[in-house]
């Protein structure tokens, strides 16, 4: 496979809900092995981007392409992105009372990785150690899936998942948030050791910078009101931190 | 959801999967209709004591002038014919202990139906019927060694005469409803089991009912005596082809769990679409017994069924825990009855209910304390689960609290699957159908996990077939 073809694409990317548009125009490329950041305040569309990437039913795709290795994800199914090797780790991710975490997470590696991957010894090693470098409790596997979490569990949740199943390109909806310090630290582990030296990529969403110091982002994106009006290296997301986003939004009017 | 699964496969009736039948190969079949010459015709073809002639003679003419429930669902049940049933028909003229001895299309059915599989596997007696009469039957020696009576109902009243006269009819009067009349009257086949003093029988005994024929009505009727200490488990499936014209499933279940007995019967209801299911069942517990009903309403065109239990001795508990499923046409008037007439008497209703494709599920229940019961205990849950916006689901609770010491504690959900939850399963790499079986059984799993294993992974099948090709 040519290694310059990006792990994601998104090209003049026009999407909204019942005819109101949310994002007008998104251009953006992650190539294999790195980790970009979309930061921007609520309601700029970073989640919406996240759940367009991954096919939310709801959101209608007016203009422009999304790829995965260069495979048009559009035409797939939420399943078969999933299956394709897209993971999305949610801002609220959805209890469902009733099912085990446990059988879950089987059941989810068997659909993404296949049966094979999801049996004996060795995924039950896998799931050890993934739960034991995010400080997961064993007694967690018999819960039902996110009944009852914590915000903080919630996220480590999410974070297991995406250790267990390994994707071409991983979307962290604002795991941090929720989060102290000391999660951040065991999430942003997990994620490092999921993308780095690997040739899979990662979009991590944040309005904060705080996670960006322990995962060190190839690139930070600037998402505002639909468009990414700047992008730059992790010192961006300094920037941000400390001048706000006013500026950026004065010059992206100007511009508009 | 929009633009998702096909649409065709959601009408497709094919989705039920034991829906064949056998060419019909009777060896005695009644005519359409009743009367009481159906009636003394049936006990004189058993040769029944005169008492149980005399039993079945009152209660056909309580049934006759007994009007229809005036609650539930009234228009269906108008539509039941009782002149186009057919009240008797035996297929073998023996009730055999050996599979090998039961004539081969029957034997196929419970094959296929994976009954002797089972039986060798995890059980310790069955009971299998097919239309009127037990056509298999068969109890692991050791229990029989240690007094365990496991008998179809009818070789239960030859053996035992003194015994079902003693208990026949003391926990459900056949005037206790109409249904309970027409069963008195034309029973045939069902379970008598007697568990001696203080022994337990460790794996669970199953009865399965198989109705074969068209318009046929099935009676069977069940009494289960737990002795002092004793404690049994009792599991029945039942299944029946898909016609296009309705068949009636009519039973009376009776339970006595004698001081510190403990009885759990388990249930899973899987008729076709034109079964009216229509069953009393009930259980007196005395001191310090314990009655479970788990009861699992899958099939069936009209359930009306809510186990009861009449909580007799003091320190006595009582639980029923239920799921219903309605469907296409269907409709689950299902519940619990629980009746505290003892002191420090404690009872747990659980209840939970999927709607989909039309399908109407009710839960119906009743707690009541008598004025001499001090501290009892009781706790009611009720949890609905929409699947889609044409389906329906009601609850009537009742509680009649005689006796301020006691604590009652009743919730009510209910709740559709959201958009949001679909997305978050679908995201994890499973089919839309898949993730709402996931919805469905987690759904459940407060029922499923109190099954016998091998009836818990049955169940999440059938769901899961349920589900299929059922968003559009
Ligand atoms: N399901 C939805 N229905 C209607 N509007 C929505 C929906 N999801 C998002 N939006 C709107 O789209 C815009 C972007 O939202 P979102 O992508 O959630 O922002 P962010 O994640 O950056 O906070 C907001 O104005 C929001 O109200
Ligand atoms: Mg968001």
């Amino acid at each position: 496979m040519a290694t310059d073809i990006p792990v994601l694409e998104i090209s003049n990317l026009h999407a909204g809900i019942d005819d109101t548009p949310i994002l007008r125009g998104i251009e953006l490329e992650v190539p294999a092995g790195e980790i970009h950041a979309i930061m921007g305040r609520n309601g700029s569309g970073k989640t919406t981007t996240a759940n367009i990437i991954m096919g939310h039913p709801d959101f209608e795709v007016t203009d422009g392409g999304v790829e995965l290795n260069g495979e048009n994800l559009l035409e797939m199914e939420p399943w078969e992105r999933a299956r394709a090797g897209v993971f999305l780790s949610f801002q609220y991710p959805q209890a469902v009372p009733g099912l085990q975490v446990g059988n879950f997470l089987r059941k989810s590696v068997a659909a993404i990785r296949g049966e094979d991957e999801a049996k004996g010894a060795e995924f039950r090693k896998r799931l050890k150690d993934a739960m034991t470098e995010l400080d997961i409790d064993r007694s967690f596997l018999g819960r039902y899936v996110n009944d009852g979490f914590s915000g903080g569990e919630k996220k480590r949740f999410e974070i297991l998942q995406l250790m267990l199943l390994q994707p071409k390109l991983a979307i962290l909806d604002e795991t941090d948030s929720g989060l102290d310090i000391d999660g951040i630290r065991t999430v942003a582990k997990g994620i490092n050791a999921a993308i780095r030296g690997t040739d899979s990529g990662a979009l991590i969403i944040t309005h904060y910078s705080r996670i960006l110091e322990h995962v060190q982002p190839d690139k930070v994106h600037v998402l505002i009101k639909g468009r990414i009006v700047k992008s730059g290296g992790p010192e961006l997301a300094l920037e941000l931190e400390e001048r706000g986003y006013e500026w950026l939004e004065k010059e992206a009017e100007k511009s508009a | 959801m929009r633009n998702m699964a096909g649409k065709e496969a959601r009408e497709a009736v094919g989705e039920y999967k034991a829906g064949w039948h056998d060419p019909e190969n009777a060896t005695i079949r009644f005519d359409f209709g009743l009367s009481e010459q159906v009636v003394r015709d049936i006990s004189a073809l058993k040769n029944e004591p005169d008492w149980m002639t005399e039993i079945r003679v009152k209660a056909f003419h309580h049934f006759e002038n007994r009007p229809m429930p005036t609650w539930g669902n009234m228009s269906m049940l108008e539509e039941i014919d009782f002149d186009s049933i057919c009240y008797y028909l035996r297929s073998s003229d023996a009730t055999e202990n050996d599979w090998d001895d039961v004539p081969d299309n029957i034997r196929d059915t419970f094959d296929k139906l994976g009954i002797p599989e089972a039986e060798q596997k995890w059980l310790s007696g069955v009971t299998a019927q097919y239309e009127s009469e037990a056509v298999y039957h068969s109890i692991r020696e050791d229990l029989e060694q240690q007094g365990v009576i496991f008998l179809d109902m009818d070789s239960g009243l030859k053996e035992y005469p003194e015994l079902v006269k003693k208990w026949f009819c003391s926990v459900i009067p056949y005037q206790d409803n109409k249904f309970s009349a027409l069963n008195t009257a034309v029973w045939s086949g069902g379970s008598f089991i007697y568990v001696p003093k203080g022994v337990h029988v460790e794996m669970p005994v199953q009865a399965y009912f198989r109705i074969n024929a068209k318009n046929m009505g099935q009676f069977e009727r069940t009494l289960i005596i737990a002795d002092e200490g004793s404690s049994i488990h009792y599991v029945e499936g039942c299944t029946a082809p898909t016609y296009s014209t309705d068949s009636l499933h009519s039973a009376v279940v009776e339970l006595i769990a004698l001081p510190g007995a403990h009885i759990r019967y388990s249930t899973v209801q899987n008729w076709s679409a034109n079964v009216y299911n229509l069953v009393t069942k009930r259980g007196i517990a005395h001191e310090n017994a314990k009655i479970e009903w788990v009861d699992g309403n899958i099939g069936s065109k009209l359930t009306m069924k809510y186990p009861a239990v009449i909580l007799k001795g003091e320190g006595s508990h009582a639980e029923v825990i239920s799921v219903a499923y309605s469907g296409k046409g269907q409709h689950q008037d299902a519940g619990a009855k629980i009746h505290h007439l003892a002191s420090n008497t404690t009872s747990k209703i659980l209840s939970k209910s999927i709607s989909k494709d039309g399908g109407r599920g009710s839960y119906r229940g009743m707690v009541t304390v008598s004025p001499k019961a001090e501290n009892c205990k009781l706790n009611v849950v009720c949890d609905a689960l929409i699947l889609d916006d044409g389906s329906r689901s009601d609850t009537y609770p009742t509680m009649e609290v005689a006796n301020p010491s006691a604590r009652c504690e009743h919730e009510a959900s209910v709740s559709k699957v959201s958009d949001e939850q679909l997305f978050y399963l679908m995201s994890r790499g499973h089919s839309e159908e898949e993730a709402l079986a996931m919805i469905v059984n987690g759904f459940f799993e407060p029922f499923t996990r109190e099954l016998p294993m091998e009836y818990a992974v049955e169940l999440n099948k059938l769901m899961a077939l349920e589900m299929e090709g059922s968003i559009g």
